[in-house]
C-alpha cells in the first residue's frame, strides 16, 4: 500500500508536500537538467521584484557549522522578464508555480500582485515579508505585525480571489504568533516559515566580515530547531491555518519532524545546493517513514505531535506517563 | 540551451588512486557518466564531509584528466585550503565520493588550426592539458606559460614539456624558471609564437593581467575564473561577477553556469567584488532589460 501524499496549500491541491524554498532553485531550469519539475509538489520561485536587481556584492556566501550564511540580496530579472521568460518555462514543464514576491513598500507588493493576477499558471503567491520597508526607515516588514498585515491585506485585495496568498514569516521576532495572527487577520490563506534569521561570520585570517554585506541570512540544518519551534507555536495558536514548513530540511526524517509540528507542505532550500535531487530523495524517504509508521495519508500526520500526552501515541504503548 | 553532452549528472564515484604531486593532491575517481560528457574546461562539484556532513556547500574542482579506463575516470588536482579540501585529502582508494558534473561552459576551441598560448597559475594549469589535447588534435600549435609562487606550486611542468611547442615557467621567488609573474613572460611568448589566441586559468589577478596582455596584442583571450561557489549548478546565486554581455550591458553573471570560461575582455576584473553602478539592476542604476519595460510602482 502506498501512502496518499496529496496535500493542500489553502484550497490548491498539491500531488505531494515537497516544494523548493524561495530563492533556492533560481529560475527552475537549472534543476530541470536533473529531473522533471512536475514531480515536485510545487516550485517556489525566487522572490520577484518589480525592477531587475543585481543583488549584493561578493562574497555572498560563508559556510558555518551545519549552515550557510548568504547575502545574495534578491538578485533577479524583475517581474516583466520573469513573466516573459521564467514563468512560461515552469508552466511548460508542468510544474506548479508558487510565485514569491518582494518589495520595499506596500505599493510595490500591490503592483506585483496586480501583475500576477492575470498571469497564466500561477498556483499561489508567497509574500516574502523579510524586506526592509523603505518608507519606514528600513524596518523589516516581517518584524512588525501591523506592517505585515498591511502588505498581506493589500496583496489579498488585489490578487484574483482564487489565488491563495501565503505569508512568509521571519523567525527573529519577539512573538512569531502575533505576526502570524496579524497576517491571517489580514487575509493570508496560509503561512510559510521560516525565512533565514540574520547571522554573521568573521574571517579570522583576513580579520574582516566573511560576507561583503557584513550580516546575512542563516540557513541549513543549523536552523532546524528554530524552525520547528516556530511551526509548533504557530500551529498551536492557529491550528486551522495551513503552514509551509522549512529551515534545514535535508532528509525525510527532517520533513516528518516539520509535519508533526504542524506543516502540511515542506520546502527544501539549502539542501538543494548539496544535492540537486534533494527534493525527490526527501519525498521518497518521507513516504517510506509514513508507511513504516502505519499512516495511509500524509494528512493524518500533520500536527500530530501536538496531541496531549496520554492520548495514546500510535504503535508506541511502552511510553511511561510522567508523574507531574 | 546546453547540448545533452554537457548535461550534468550526479554520480557516486569510487576513488581509484590518490597521490601527492608537489604541493597538491591528485584523486582519480571512477565516475562513469561524467567522463563521457566531459569537455575541456568543465569542472565538477564534490560533496565533502560524508553523509552526515556539517558542510552544506559543495566544492568545485576543475577536471584535470578523463580516461576511458574502468568505465570512465576523472582526475582532480587540489590544494588543501580549508575543512572541505582537508577532508578530501584524507580520502583513500575505494572510498566513495558524491560528484556532480560535468559543470560549466567549457573552453571554446577554434575551428581551424592556429597557434594557442595556454597560461596556467598554480593548480589552474590542471584544466589546460585536456584543452591542449583537443587543440592538438585539431592541428593547433600549443605553447605553455605556467607560473606559481614557488617551484613546488607550479603544476604540470613535465607534461607541458611533452605537449607544448615551447614552455615557459615563472615563479615569484625564482626557485624555478624566470623570476616573476606569468604576465612578465607572456608578451614575448605571444610575439615569438605569433599566437592567435590565449587561454588562461588561475587566480583572478593573473587572469586580469593575462587579459590586459592579450588585449594589447589584439588577440582573443578565454579565461576560466574561480569564484566562491556553494552549488556549482546555478541555483544559489553566490558565485557572480560583473560580465559585459553581447548587448553591451553588464550583468552579475554566475560563474558556474554562465562561466567559468568567459572572454577575458568581457569580465570587469577591476569591479569584481562590487556591483558596478551601470550593471543591470544595480541600486539606483539601470533597471531595464532589453525591450521589457518595467512599470512604475504606483
Ligand atoms: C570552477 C572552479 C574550479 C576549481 N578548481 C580547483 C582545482 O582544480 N584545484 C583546487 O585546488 N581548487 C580548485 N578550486 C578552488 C576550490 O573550489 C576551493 O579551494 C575549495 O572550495 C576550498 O574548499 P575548502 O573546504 O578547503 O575551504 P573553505 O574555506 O572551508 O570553503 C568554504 C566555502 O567557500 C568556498 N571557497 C573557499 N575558497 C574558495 C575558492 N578559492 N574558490 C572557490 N570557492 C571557494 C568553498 O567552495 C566552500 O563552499 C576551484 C574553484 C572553482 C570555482
Ligand atoms: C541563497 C538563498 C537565497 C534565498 N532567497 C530567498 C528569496 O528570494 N525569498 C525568500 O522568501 N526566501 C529566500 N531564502 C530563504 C529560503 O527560502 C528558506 O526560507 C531558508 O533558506 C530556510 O530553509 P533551508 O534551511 O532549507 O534553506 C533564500 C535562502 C538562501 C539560502
Ligand atoms: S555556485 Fe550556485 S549559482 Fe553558481
Amino acid at each position: 500500500m502506498s501512502v496518499d501524499m496529496r496535500t493542500y496549500l489553502a484550497h490548491v491541491e498539491l500531488a505531494n508536500p515537497i516544494t523548493t524554498a524561495a530563492g533556492c532553485a533560481a529560475s527552475g531550469a537549472e534543476l530541470s537538467q536533473f529531473f522533471e519539475l512536475a514531480r515536485l509538489g510545487a516550485v517556489v520561485t525566487r522572490s520577484i521584484t518589480m525592477a531587475p536587481r543585481a543583488g549584493r556584492p561578493t562574497p555572498r556566501m560563508a559556510e558555518t557549522p551545519s549552515g550557510l550564511l548568504n547575502g545574495v540580496g534578491l538578485q533577479g530579472p524583475g517581474v516583466e522578464a520573469f513573466l516573459e521568460r521564467e514563468l512560461p518555462r515552469l508552466v511548460d514543464r508542468g510544474a506548479r508555480a508558487v510565485v514569491s514576491i518582494a518589495g520595499g513598500s506596500v505599493a510595490e507588493y500591490t503592483a506585483l500582485a496586480r501583475r500576477l493576477s492575470d498571469a497564466p499558471g500561477v498556483a499561489a503567491v508567497e509574500v516574502n515579508l523579510s524586506c526592509p520597508n523603505v518608507e519606514d526607515l528600513g524596518r523589516v516588514f516581517a518584524r512588525d505585525p501591523a506592517a505585515s498585515a498591511e502588505v498581506v491585506s493589500s496583496v489579498r485585495a488585489t490578487l484574483r480571489y482564487d489565488l491563495p496568498v501565503v505569508a512568509k514569516l521571519a523567525p527573529d521576532v519577539a512573538d512569531i504568533v502575533a505576526v502570524a495572527r496579524s497576517c491571517v487577520d489580514g487575509g493570508a490563506d496560509a503561512l510559510a516559515m521560516i525565512n533565514t534569521p540574520l547571522g554573521m561570520s568573521i574571517d579570522v585570517d583576513t580579520m574582516r566580515p566573511a560576507l561583503a554585506a557584513g550580516t546575512g541570512g542563516l540557513s541549513g540544518p543549523a536552523i532546524r530547531p528554530l524552525a520547528v519551534r516556530c511551526l509548533w507555536q504557530v500551529h498551536a495558536a492557529l491550528p486551522g491555518v495551513p503552514i509551509v514548513g522549512m529551515g534545514g530540511v535535508a532528509s525525510g526524517r527532517d520533513a516528518l519532524e516539520m509535519i508533526l509540528a504542524g506543516a502540511c507542505v515542506v520546502a527544501v532550500g539549502t539542501a538543494l545546493f548539496h544535492d540537486p535531487y534533494a527534493c525527490l530523495r526527501i519525498l521518497r524517504e518521507l513516504e517510506e517513514l509514513l508507511k513504516e509508521r502505519g499512516f495511509e495519508r500524509l494528512a493524518d500526520a500533520v500536527g500530530l505531535a501536538h496531541r496531549p500526552p496520554g492520548a495514546g501515541p500510535r504503535h508506541r504503548t511502552d511510553l511511561e506517563e510522567t508523574s507531574l | 540551451m546546453k547540448e545533452t553532452a554537457g548535461t550534468p549528472v550526479q554520480v557516486t564515484g569510487t576513488v581509484l588512486t590518490t597521490r601527492r604531486v608537489d604541493a597538491y593532491h591528485a584523486l582519480t575517481v571512477v565516475a562513469p557518466g561524467i567522463a563521457e560528457r566531459f569537455r575541456p574546461g568543465h569542472f565538477v562539484s564534490v560533496a565533502v564531509g560524508g553523509p552526515h556532513t556539517s558542510m552544506p556547500a559543495r566544492r568545485a574542482f576543475s577536471v584535470h584528466d578523463v580516461k576511458p579506463d574502468y568505465g570512465g575516470t576523472v582526475e582532480l588536482v587540489f590544494a588543501v585550503r580549508g575543512r572541505g579540501t582537508a577532508w578530501l585529502a584524507e580520502r583513500k582508494a575505494r572510498d566513495t565520493l558524491d560528484l556532480v558534473g560535468p559543470l560549466g561552459r567549457p573552453f571554446p576551441v577554434p575551428r581551424d588550426p592556429c597557434t594557442c598560448v595556454l597560461v596556467g597559475g598554480e593548480y589552474g594549469s590542471a584544466s589546460l592539458f585536456a584543452l591542449a589535447d583537443t587543440l592538438q588534435q585539431r592541428g593547433c600549435r600549443v605553447d605553455f606559460v605556467l607560473g606559481a609562487a614557488s617551484a613546488d606550486r607550479v603544476f604540470g611542468a613535465l607534461r607541458a614539456r611533452r605537449m607544448g611547442e615551447t614552455i615557459t615557467l615563472t615563479t615569484e621567488d625564482g626557485s624555478l624558471g624566470l623570476r616573476g609573474l606569468v604576465t612578465d613572460a607572456l608578451p614575448s611568448v605571444i610575439a615569438d609564437a605569433r599566437a592567435d589566441v590565449v587561454y588562461a586559468c588561475g587566480p583572478m589577478s593573473m587572469l586580469r593581467g593575462v587579459t590586459a596582455v592579450a588585449v594589447e596584442f589584439d588577440i582573443p583571450v578565454q579565461v576560466s575564473v574561480e569564484e566562491a561557489m556553494a552549488c556549482g549548478y546555478g541555483v544559489c546565486m553566490t558565485c557572480v561577477l560583473p560580465v559585459i554581455g553581447d548587448d553591451g550591458v553588464t550583468r552579475m553573471a554566475r560563474s558556474c553556469v554562465d562561466g567559468p570560461v568567459f572572454r577575458g575582455e568581457r569580465v570587469r576584473f577591476e569591479d569584481v567584488g562590487t556591483i558596478p553602478f551601470d550593471a543591470l539592476g544595480a541600486p539606483g542604476g539601470r533597471v531595464q532589460e532589453g525591450g521589457a519595460h518595467s512599470r512604475n510602482v504606483s
